[in-house]
């Protein structure tokens, strides 16, 4: 078995989650390649070198790379696959891009997202927005699978693999890269946000919100409401979350004087880790926290921005 | 301009699912239906194209049995000029989808396809990016806005971390994703007009593709339960959790 892994990048930084996606691919087994398709890239490629458990690391540094636009970069990908097994990637924005056109290209179905391997051919993944666990068996001889990253643990940076160098240049020509916007301030959007971090009446006023914003920035995460803290007019109502409000199951959801009404509990309670911070030990908050702090709040936010 | 929109019948969303007591797959009976959020917002967009003068023609697209007839005259209610419904009983791969759009592309011959970023029952997220390689056409996937500009259309896409935007020469694949557009509610005018619009039926069968499945569903079973949580003393002993235990933060 061979496995080929698509080294998720921006040219600078290998991001973490790839590790965990070889981490994936040593649960299926084989001989684990990695890709850098990139330009500029020799960093990447630098820290690529270093994954454990892989035994070459394949490079194509040229300019129809540069930013990995799907059209280009699947071309690359479905030449290199006629000597592997196994195509995987991170189910990150490039991931999902290009990969299901490689799929298509290969004439083969992708098994996309998954959180666990029981076999070579045969993988669990999430349907219906993690409401049901489907065990799927994939009956093409060739596999392109794409990994959620958070379902798996980082292998270790100790490895020392080789570097090849590609020549390939494929270029579609079809698409162009215009502009990137990266806001680093601006908090992802709730629905989508991989942690939450919401308030309840429990922060008093809107001004207090703030005390949310620090632990928000250092977490990535987006800043919710309960519809009591949106009744009290402490914030704006597109921050609710619950019944009425936006639905949410980020991977942390951390709830901050929320007593945990059920109209509050049907927005958040697919969260997979849920974390309550409330005065009082009889809210019913904590009954679906897996982590609770019975403590006041004003203590609790300052603590954990410092120690994040 | 030619914009074709296929569109997916699934679970409405308001709809928590059920996991059948045998684990074969969810139980669909008597659940309410929809068309999958993400197409509706697709339906948006190529009104919103129509009415902006860039578009003349939409076509909305579905494939499946009888009942996603009823979503395609949810588009046409929206603003879809006509409907085609491609009839099947099998419960096809994403890639199948992806073909037979694609001899609908070849035969329509559309400046553009808009479809949504993925269904909310199998969450694959991988039809549009299959079409647009299958046809050999530029992409750009999980857009938040749509700008024709000339020959070609650019597209802003909701990436990690931020924005980034592409231009397209068209023809062009694009899927939707949330903050796209708000989709317009059908008025009752619309709706019932929307019933005398043409709505062509094809028979899967007939496109000449092999339909084989290629994955199997072996088994679908519900998440875990939510363990019973634990109370920490501390900040310090909440971060290392967090850290160590769940893996949720780095």
């Amino acid at each position: 078995m061979s496995i080929l892994i698509y080294v998720e990048h921006d040219n600078n930084e290998l991001k973490a989650d790839t590790l965990k996606t070889v981490s994936a691919a040593q649960a299926i087994g084989g001989d684990i390649n990695l890709l850098v398709a990139g330009h500029n890239c020799a960093a990447v490629v630098e820290q690529a070198k270093n994954v454990s458990g892989v035994s070459k690391v394949l490079v194509a540094d040229n300019a129809a790379y540069a930013n990995q636009l799907a059209e280009n970069v699947s071309l690359l990908v479905t030449e290199l696959a006629a000597d592997y097994n196994v195509i995987m990637a991170t189910a990150l924005t490039t991931g999902k891009n290009f990969m299901p056109r490689v799929a298509a290209l290969l004439d083969v179905a992708q098994i996309s997202d998954i959180i666990g391997v029981e076999s070579a051919d045969t993988f669990v993944r999430p349907i219906y927005a993690g409401n049901a666990i489907a065990t799927v068996q994939s009956l093409d001889s060739k596999k392109v699978i794409t990994v959620r990253a958070t379902a798996f643990d980082a292998v270790a940076t100790d490895g020392n693999a080789d570097v090849v160098n590609l020549s390939q240049a494929t270029d579609a020509g079809t698409s162009s890269h215009v502009n990137d916007e990266f806001t680093e301030s601006e908090r992802p959007d709730l629905g989508a946000a991989n942690v939450v971090i919401s308030g309840g009446r429990g922060m008093q006023n809107g001004d207090n919100f703030k005390l949310l914003e620090g632990i928000a920035d250092k977490l990535g995460a987006a800043i919710g409401a309960s519809r009591a803290a949106v009744d009290a007019g402490f914030v704006p109502n597109d921050m609710q979350v619950g019944q009425t409000g936006k639905i949410v199951a980020p991977d942390l959801y951390i709830a901050v004087g929320i007593s945990g009404a059920i109209q509050h509990l049907a927005g958040m309670k697919d969260s997979k880790i849920i974390v309550a911070i409330n005065k009082d030990a009889e809210a019913p908050i904590f009954q679906v926290a897996d982590y609770g702090i019975v403590a006041d709040l004003f203590d609790v936010l300052p603590e954990l921005e410092n120690k994040l | 301009m030619k914009v074709l929109v296929p569109i997916k019948r699934v679970i409405d969303y308001n709809v928590k699912v059920r996991v059948k007591a045998d684990n074969s797959d969810v139980d669909l009976a008597n659940v309410k239906m929809a068309i999958n959020p993400f197409c509706e917002i697709a339906v948006e967009e190529a009104v919103r194209l129509k009415e902006a003068g860039a578009a003349t023609e939409i076509i909305a697209i579905s494939i499946g049995d009888k009942s996603c007839q009823e979503q395609l005259r949810t588009a046409l209610a929206l603003g879809a000029d006509r409907a085609i419904q491609i009839n099947t009983d099998e419960k096809l791969d994403s890639l199948h989808v992806a073909k037979l759009l694609q001899k609908v592309v070849e035969e329509e011959q559309p400046q553009l396809v808009i479809l949504g970023k993925q269904s909310i029952d199998s969450d694959n997220n991988q039809t549009g990016q299959m079409l647009a390689a299958l046809t050999g056409l530029p992409q750009g996937t999980f857009a938040s806005e749509v700008k024709i500009d000339g020959d070609k259309v650019n597209v802003t896409r909701e990436v990690d971390g931020g924005l980034q935007t592409v231009a397209l020469n068209l023809p062009a694949i694009v899927t939707t994703d949330l903050r796209l557009n708000e989709p317009r509610y059908a008025s009752l005018p619309n709706i019932m007009k929307a019933k005398r619009k043409p709505l062509d039926v094809k028979e899967a069968s007939e496109f000449g593709l092999d339909l084989t499945p290629r994955t199997t569903l072996l088994k679908v079973t519900p998440p875990a339960e939510r363990q019973a949580g634990i109370v920490v003393e501390t900040v310090d002993e909440l971060v290392e959790k967090l850290k160590n235990e769940a893996k949720v933060i780095a």
